[in-house]
């Protein structure tokens, strides 16, 4: 069973504005494209996030083989809890996923 | 017709001057950047400071005012100095100035403030102007009245009366990261959902090229859509790498809300001209019917001291989350004797540089480092209180031993003194949109003959 990292071109996160957080798997071939989408569920992302799968917005780019999941982030940018201001580590959970 | 040149992503990230020599030869209607956003955190907007060396900020600065006379063009900046507030706005007029006096030239200087007044805000929200943004957190008059600033982010509107001034310079405040660069095409009546889904484009120079870190690129727009022409040697727009930029830094990679209405790239369709240079048409501007600004706030949030140790020792290392355990349950009774505080009135972390650091409890990854850094990050409602919790930390990070029964082990501090004032940090509390009867509202223009 591959992880995310191993099939896709790239996972990327950043911050969209300090409330919210989004995830891009840019999964390089139609091929990659499709195994990503048939095999993670919305859920597991949310649970690698920590977050509630209710509040994720997941779009599936065909057009650029591209998944996109977005979501409040889990911290605010720049509360004092807040270990990673820019949002970019986010993406090794989504990354290091296991696609069934 | 309106051709826009964009330096790069951001003043102070540096630009390719050669490639922006071949942007001025092309004569560009106005040459935009943008000086900020909120990406650095909170601290820029709390103290209302740059977060670019002003060496960096002149020095790139200049060279544009130069690349603008010699193109015969307007210069336009927005967000000026990080987060855009009145007193980054006044430090840009007054590089701005020093940059004339050493060029030997003169400029008409369009200045917009964007900070609001938190009495305005306050009177906006209980007038029902002010809606939250999903995700925005829970807000009350205490909480507009204890931020440091707040701002207002300008659109196109805003932007428009400013270049429509005839000034030679333009220096926003807090704007959106597109207003700056849509506002002219919308002027002339270029295609509105082209202008602001270029803009979006553009936004961050280079990036929606193959080089993104190239920096200049230039957008031509017109009635039916835009293009997208990198200028840097060898840096190349494909319709993927254009397509891809309306993922970053965004949520929705189809919508764009803006002041006045939302741009929605459902259909738009994207076209390589040759090699280098994209098309894309058919974006769509839907108007809205109330104006709306979004605000920005940060206030203060506690005040910081850091105190650090490495752990070397194999068994430490391995043993590192139950020292720490130990650790935060002995400091914490501690503070709780010698300073009457409990768990509510400060916060007191740990975190394992090298294990779990950057996730905290979500990382799932077993760390195989030789050794760990142990971060303390004290927060407390003043300095003095940071400073003594951090102090009560001092012998724990020093000295703790895993086991009562052995000799007391000593860990390495990198400094002395071990711990470090941070001062005051600010959060972000505003993710909310004002409603305004005119877009000038809330903004200041002034013109300024320098």
């Amino acid at each position: 069973m591959p992880e995310i990292r191993e099939i896709a071109e790239k996972v990327r996160s950043k911050n969209a504005g300090p409330f919210w957080l989004t995830v891009d798997i840019f999964c390089g071939s139609d091929a990659a494209f499709r195994q990503i989408v048939d095999g993670l569920s919305t859920a597991r992302v949310a649970q690698a996030l920590g977050a509630d799968e209710a509040v994720l917005k997941r779009f599936d780019i065909a057009a650029l083989n591209v998944i996109k999941i977005s979501l409040p982030r889990p911290v605010i940018q720049g509360a004092p809890e807040d270990r990673d201001m820019h949002g970019a580590a986010w993406a090794n959970l989504v990354a290091e996923l296991v696609i069934n | 017709m309106t051709r826009i040149l964009i330096p790069s992503g951001a003043l102070g990230l540096g630009y390719d001057r050669a490639a922006l020599a071949r942007g001025v030869a092309m004569q560009p209607d106005l040459i935009a950047i943008d000086g900020g956003s909120t990406d650095s955190g909170p601290s820029y907007l709390g103290r209302g400071v740059s977060k670019y060396a002003r060496s960096s900020t002149k020095l790139e600065w200049k060279g544009l005012i130069e690349a603008a006379q010699a193109a015969g063009c307007p210069l336009a900046i927005g967000t000026a100095g990080t987060c855009g507030a009145d007193a980054t706005v006044d430090w840009l007029v007054e590089i701005t100035r020093e940059c004339l006096g050493e060029l030997g030239v003169t400029a008409k200087i369009a200045v917009i403030k964007s900070q609001q007044d938190a009495g305005v805000v306050t009177e906006a929200m209980a007038d029902g102007k002010v809606t939250p943004l999903p995700g925005a957190p829970d807000i009350d008059a205490g909480v507009i009245e204890s931020c440091t600033h707040i701002v207002a982010l300008a659109g196109a509107e805003q932007m428009a009366a400013a270049i429509a001034t005839g000034a030679d310079i333009i220096i926003a405040g807090r704007t959106t990261d597109t207003a700056t660069i849509a506002a002219l095409p919308i002027a002339r009546g270029d295609h509105a959902g082209a202008a602001w889904h270029g803009a979006k484009i553009g936004e961050c120079g280079a990036l929606c090229s193959t080089d993104p870190q190239s920096g200049v690129i230039m957008i031509e727009f017109d009635a039916a859509g835009f293009t997208v022409h990198p200028l840097a040697d060898g840096a190349r727009a494909t319709p993927r790498t254009v397509l891809a930029h309306m993922l970053y830094e965004n949520s929705d990679p189809y919508l764009l809300h803006e002041p006045g209405g939302h741009l929605d790239v459902t259909g738009a369709r994207y076209e390589a001209l040759d090699e280098t240079k994209v098309r894309v048409e058919g974006s769509e501007w839907v108007p809205s019917e109330r104006y709306n600004v979004k605000l920005e706030g940060a206030r203060v949030a506690g005040y910081q001291t850091l105190i650090m140790a490495t752990l070397r020792d194999p068994r430490y290392v391995e043993n590192a989350r139950a020292w720490i355990d130990d650790i935060r349950t002995q400091h914490a009774a501690k503070v709780a004797d010698r300073m009457g505080l409990s768990e509510g009135d400060y916060t007191c972390e740990l975190r394992l540089i090298g294990a779990e650091a950057t996730l905290g409890d979500l990382e799932t990854q077993e760390s195989h480092a030789p050794e760990l850094g142990v971060l303390c990050v004290v927060t407390a409602n003043d300095q003095a209180a940071a400073n003594e919790i951090a102090k009560l930390m001092n012998p724990y990070l020093l000295h703790h031993a895993l086991t009562r029964d052995e000799e007391m082990p000593t860990f390495a501090f990198p400094f002395s003194p071990a711990e470090v004032d941070r001062g005051a940090i600010h959060g972000f509390c505003l993710h909310h949109v004002m409603e305004l009867n005119d877009p000038m509202d809330a903004f200041q223009l002034e013109v300024i003959n320098a």
